[in-house]
């Protein structure tokens, strides 16, 4: 049943299956074993960064295609709950709308992108993605009138996912909207992980995986190529969306910066990279290990520079605000060293 | 027995169809400025927005020519060109602002002197650092598209990151040397002298590039190279060295590039280089990688393009380089010139 449930494709490795199901209870039981804001905003954003991730690793580490416009499809959910809830008024019914939409909207531009690149040679896909995805954030920032531009929307989502609904107290912690809220999104969150480890595992899968390995071998035996191409981007678009969507029902807010910036795309790529390609499990690890690190350890550079204040150079390179820097470095390091990540790792080092 | 069949050899003439086919590149630039002035209507405000596209157009070409040549040469695709353009910008820039007094004075010769400097000193350092990234980050990578990518996107964003450190968060904003400022008028229109010294600038480097490449021999060889680099190298060429000296050339050009984009713009910003990476990477896409003439057509379009939009239907501009690559693409899938054969 387990086994099923997991598509057949278990972790393999003692170390790792305890990581795992130690991230999974922690993340089920997140507001009762770290009770606070902050840690239960935490635990949100890691469930919906591991959909993200793992979704651009169908992309980039099963079929292996660059794309640089992940976010644009992320912010395409996200918006499409936002404005679906402006234009509607708050109700499940403009969830549902904005959600099914912001999917389609996804789908239908990848595979567009897809016709127009993917077709010649995948290494156009990267450079076009790139371009579409900045115009789409400009644009998004200009036409302010719809999308409320640099500042983002604000909107009401259904009462019974905001903290103003409260049901009682259990083992001294409030059940209230925003707890349903988080469960939630835990839920979504599994259900969607669960659905692309079983896209990954099926005979679709293995495809993709033979046009990475040899593209022109899997051509031969008959696979038409560039078909199994755009229907992975299709698929990594809407279920990236559908995480975005997540992303608006939990913030109530959206904006460039949140969804559709080019750092954004940097955290993805690094988290895929960390946690290892061509491994659905890596985006678990690879996005709670850096959603961590991203909230605790910008602090902890903070007061390294002020401990390093009097030295030359080194407070500047301590900055927090330099935190792309280091990011930078570990992503060339580990892209050099570690190309199968933290899961291709432990799945070999046993 | 039979007879062989006659052999007759026939040299057809290609026909007018293929070989406007074949022009068709080339016609493209001034079909575009003819229907800019059919749809501008006003013979003053056309003339400046050509100049001023033609400007921009030439600095693009500055920073993607080497960019195509590096692909077409060496399969290499290098995410990372955009920070030569910031490094560039901003080592041009520090010169000149630490010649102040140069570039204040209203002398022509101090001014061309402080720019020339700048300009070669932003060349060196975007050289020298072109040469470090291909050691560093591109050497280990060769012939893995997906790595070169991640990589090249790492390399990118430290070299950002690091101008923070040395040159501060903030953006630095400059004004042009004395004699470049201001326009004159021609015909009635405004022309900034800047743009037009943008315009001869790029022209002398495009006829002085397509020189070396058709009429000396290391331009041959890295013609031939990005044809089919394995028989040059059988004919006994040390491709790899060839291709360092195009990739150092490549960056400071990217370099060259930057000063003279942000002296267009009299600000520059760490984030330039990769704002101007995705016009780049458009510009070599429609014009057909590795296609030295291909990325000056190219060039030309979006930068004309972009400056007739903006001023007819100024919403339609940030999307007008997308419409025009999405035209280019279904109509040539390729690129307009592609001198590599897709891999």
């Amino acid at each position: 049943m387990l086994t099923r449930l997991l598509s057949g494709d278990r972790p393999r490795s003692l170390v790792l299956t305890v990581i795992l199901l130690a991230i999974l209870g922690a993340l089920a039981f997140a507001p009762f074993l770290f009770p606070g804001v902050r840690s239960l905003e935490t635990a949100a954003r890691i469930c919906i960064f591991i959909v993200l991730v793992a979704s651009y690793d169908l992309l980039l580490g099963y079929t292996g295609i660059v794309s640089f416009a992940h976010t644009m499809f992320f912010g395409l959910g996200a918006y499409g709950v936002a404005l679906a809830s402006d234009a509607m008024g708050r109700g499940w019914g403009a969830l549902a709308v904005g959600t099914v939409a912001g999917a389609l909207a996804a789908a239908v531009l990848a595979a567009v992108i897809g016709m127009f690149s993917l077709r010649v040679r995948a290494i156009f896909f990267a450079m076009i993605t790139l371009a579409v995805a900045s115009a789409v954030a400009v644009l998004v920032s200009q036409l302010s009138a719809i999308t409320g531009g640099e500042d983002g929307l604000n909107y009401s989502i259904p009462r019974e996912l905001t903290p103003a609904f409260r049901l009682g107290e259990v083992m001294g912690v409030r059940i209230n909207g925003k707890l349903l809220n988080y469960y939630l999104v835990f839920t979504c969150c599994l259900v969607l992980f669960l659905v692309l480890l079983r896209v990954v595992n099926s005979p679709f899968g293995r495809v993709l995986q033979a046009i990475r390995e040899n593209e022109f071998r899997a051509e031969a035996i008959g696979y038409r190529v560039v078909y199994y191409r755009i229907i992975a981007t299709c698929l990594s678009a809407s279920v990236a969306a559908l995480a975005g969507s997540l992303f608006a029902i939990w913030l109530r807010y959206v904006g460039p910066d949140t969804t559709l910036s080019f750092t954004i795309m940097l955290d993805i790529l690094l988290m895929v990279v960390i946690g290892g390609m061509g491994t659905i499990y890596g985006a678990v690890i690879g996005a709670a290990i850096f959603v961590l690190a991203q909230n605790y350890l910008q602090t902890l550079m903070g007061s390294a520079a002020e401990a390093t204040a009097g030295l030359p150079l080194v407070p500047d390179l301590l900055n927090p605000d330099r935190w792309l820097l280091w990011l930078g470095v570990l992503f060339i390091l580990s892209v050099y060293f570690f190309p199968t990540g933290i899961v291709g790792r432990l799945r070999t080092g046993r | 027995m039979s007879v062989a069949p006659d052999h007759s050899p026939t040299f057809a003439r290609t026909s007018l169809a293929e070989r406007l086919s074949r022009a068709a590149p080339y016609l493209l630039v001034p079909v575009l400025v003819v229907l800019g002035f059919l749809a501008i209507g006003a013979p003053s405000s056309w003339l400046t927005l050509t100049v001023s596209g033609l400007a921009m157009g030439m600095m693009i070409f500055v920073m993607a020519s080497g960019l195509t040549l590096v692909f077409g040469l060496m399969d290499v695709i290098n995410f990372g060109h955009g920070a030569f353009i910031s490094v560039g910008a901003f080592v041009g820039i520090s010169v000149l602002l630490a010649l102040g007094s140069w570039t204040g004075a209203p002398s022509l010769a101090l001014n061309v002197a402080a720019v020339m400097l700048a300009v070669v000193a932003a060349m060196i350092v975007t050289g020298a650092l072109g040469w470090a990234f291909e050691r560093v980050i591109v050497r280990p990578v060769y012939g893995a598209h997906l790595k070169q990518i991640l990589v090249t996107v790492g390399g990118l964003i430290v070299i950002e990151q690091l101008i923070h450190v040395v040159w501060g968060p903030d953006e630095i904003f400059l004004t042009r040397p004395e004699t470049l400022k201001g326009a004159f008028t021609f015909a009635g229109a405004a022309i900034e002298k800047y743009r037009l010294l943008a315009v001869v600038v790029g022209l002398v480097l495009f006829v002085a590039m397509r020189l070396v490449f058709t009429r000396t021999k290391i331009g041959l060889i890295v013609r031939a190279g990005v044809q089919n680099g394995e028989m040059v190298e059988a004919l006994g060429y040390r491709l790899r060295l060839v291709f360092i000296g195009v990739f150092i050339a490549g960056s400071a050009l990217a370099g060259l590039g930057g000063v003279m984009w942000g002296l267009y713009q009299e600000v520059i910003t760490a984030g330039m280089g990769e704002e101007m990476m995705i016009l780049v990477f458009i510009v070599v896409i429609i014009g057909g990688l590795g296609s030295i003439e291909g990325a000056f057509i190219g060039a030309l379009l979006v930068g004309l393009l972009q400056n007739y939009i903006a001023f007819l239907e100024p919403k339609l501009a940030l999307i007008s380089n997308i419409g025009l690559m999405t035209a280019i693409l279904m109509w040539r899938p390729q690129g307009m010139m592609p001198v590599v054969e897709a891999k």
